[in-house]
């Protein structure tokens, strides 16, 4: 039996840049930040005063009814599956070869954080009997699982800030182990919470630009401070190419590889050689069947904290040597702030697009670019891609030490 | 009489928004025959909801042995009336 190719067959999206894919994207290209200053009372008590909220509110597009049974990550994994869905087609097909792997870092945590204080000041019967499946970190795919009645398997992987591109990764090997034909993947998080906050800014990780919040997200820059919490998702329909071309789908491009590693250094600092990222675009090249000569765009991580952005431009180099130099790097957490579990689906979402514009996003905030950056940055405006073949790379790395790396290639 | 009639007219309507604001059917469309399973779609967890609101709202507690008999919104509406007189 020949290898299963996988093809993405549909898009879908909610983050601070706008509640749909196409919104989104366009205000990528134009340079928008969604990073803004929050309204609520608990933002002036805590360190870091801004964050990037999603563009559209879930109220706008949902009903009332749902929105008050689901978690805000829950929320968000059903807006971009909906699009996602409709965007392939809505396709018949036979539900026990559908499949869902939707990643968070933390789940419900604002359900479990409201809840903890609604038993604390009503005591617990007034805990909501929906709490359980709010707080679930598996809520978000059991949700949309559910509602396309997916029987293929319901999965969600955690990784931290590596967890959207890890589902991908899983839905990737779901298709090519012949499990499913179709899975809708990705990642979300809701965190933009005092406490997630609070810890965040502890541990110095988060930038305080509080005077100018729109450039506190500044991969590259040589002032960089920190990054800059989102929240939102990503959803990518992955499908088996044979299936996509029988019911005549569009394909947007193919995903031909992933390669993960974990880092054994640090439980929250990136290994400043980089070894384990290396080590990941190396298996992600060869599972992909493709060399280093291939790549012309990556989708960074770069979350715009000092240790981080070095650490993973250096292990491009080292990983691609003078191949890197045909790279355009894009680091687009400069718009849409560091989206956790989210992240690593919706830079997956961006480089589809990509590969279909040809355009690659570019990299805003950077005033000074850091000289320890050994990498081709794309800056300030987009930039076209080659024509013929093309390949690019999303990567994302979590607390804990976990590397993913994922290809993509035009078709 | 009059005022247990009252008193029924007032629970039916404090359900029906309770049911509205659960369940998301316009308060206009929930009657007394209604079942809250078929015909409202409140399921087993937003029951729970129900009843408890429920008892909040009317100052009653409903035992959860009775909820298994609330088929309708009248049985819940003629449980609450009973309970709280």
């Amino acid at each position: 039996m020949s290898a299963r190719r996988v093809v993405v067959t549909g898009l879908g999206a909610t983050t601070p840049l706008g509640g749909d894919v196409t919104t989104s994207w366009s205000a990528l290209l134009a340079g928008t930040s969604g990073v803004r200053l929050l309204t609520e009372d608990w933002a002036q008590n805590i360190p870091v005063h801004f964050a990037a909220r999603v563009a559209v509110e879930p109220s706008e597009q949902m009903q009332r009814v749902e929105i008050r049974r689901l978690d805000r990550s829950e929320q968000f994994a059903l807006i971009a599956s909906r699009e996602a869905w409709k965007d392939a087609g809505s396709p018949e097909m036979d539900k026990e070869r559908l499949g869902v792997v939707i990643a968070s870092g933390i789940g419900g945590v604002t359900t479990l954080l409201d809840q903890y204080d609604v038993l604390r000041e009503k005591g617990p019967r007034l805990v909501s009997p929906h709490t359980v499946p709010m707080l679930m970190p598996n809520g978000p795919a059991a949700n949309v699982g559910l509602e396309l009645q997916a029987k293929a398997g319901v999965h969600t992987p955690v990784s931290a800030c590596a967890s959207g591109a890890e589902a991908i990764g899983y839905a990737l090997d779901m298709i090519r182990n012949n499990r499913a034909d179709i899975v809708v993947s990705g990642g979300v998080e809701a965190a933009i919470h005092e406490l997630p906050m609070s810890a965040f800014a502890a541990m110095k990780a988060l930038s305080t630009r509080n005077d100018d919040p729109a450039r506190a997200s500044r991969p590259y820059d040589l002032n960089r401070d920190g990054f800059v919490l989102g929240e939102g998702g990503g959803i990518v329909v992955l499908e088996e190419y044979e299936h996509a071309r029988a019911r005549g789908a569009r394909m947007y491009c193919e995903i031909v590889g992933q390669g993960l590693t974990s880092d054994g250094y640090h439980i929250a600092a990136p290994d400043p050689e980089g070894a384990g990222v290396q080590r990941a675009l190396k298996f992600a090249l060869r599972d992909a069947g493709l060399t280093t000569k291939d790549i012309v765009h990556l989708n960074a991580h770069a979350t715009s904290t000092p240790a981080g952005d070095v650490a993973e431009a250096n292990a491009l180099r080292a990983a691609l040597g003078v191949d890197a130099d045909h790279v355009a790097v894009s680091a687009t957490k400069s718009m849409t702030g560091h989206l956790l579990g989210g992240a690593g689906a919706i830079e997956s979402v961006f480089i589809v697009k990509t590969l279909q514009d040809r355009l690659a996003p570019p990299t805003i905030n950077i005033e000074d670019l850091d000289p320890a950056v050994s990498v081709d940055v794309v800056r300030d405006k987009p930039r076209p891609l080659p024509s013929g073949d093309i390949a690019a790379l999303n990567d994302s790395f979590g607390f804990g030490g976990h590397n993913v790396v994922l290809v993509f290639k035009s078709l | 009489m009059n005022k247990m009639a009252l008193a029924q007219a007032d629970v039916l309507a404090g359900l029906k928004e309770i049911v509205e604001e659960v369940a998301g059917i316009p308060a206009a469309s929930i009657e007394m025959d209604k079942n809250f399973t078929e015909d409202l779609e409140v399921d087993s967890l937003s029951m729970v909801e129900v009843v408890v609101a429920a008892e909040e709202r009317f100052g009653v507690k409903i035992p959860d042995e009775a909820v298994t008999d609330l088929v309708t919104v009248g049985d819940a509406v003629n449980f609450i009336v009973n309970a709280a007189n």
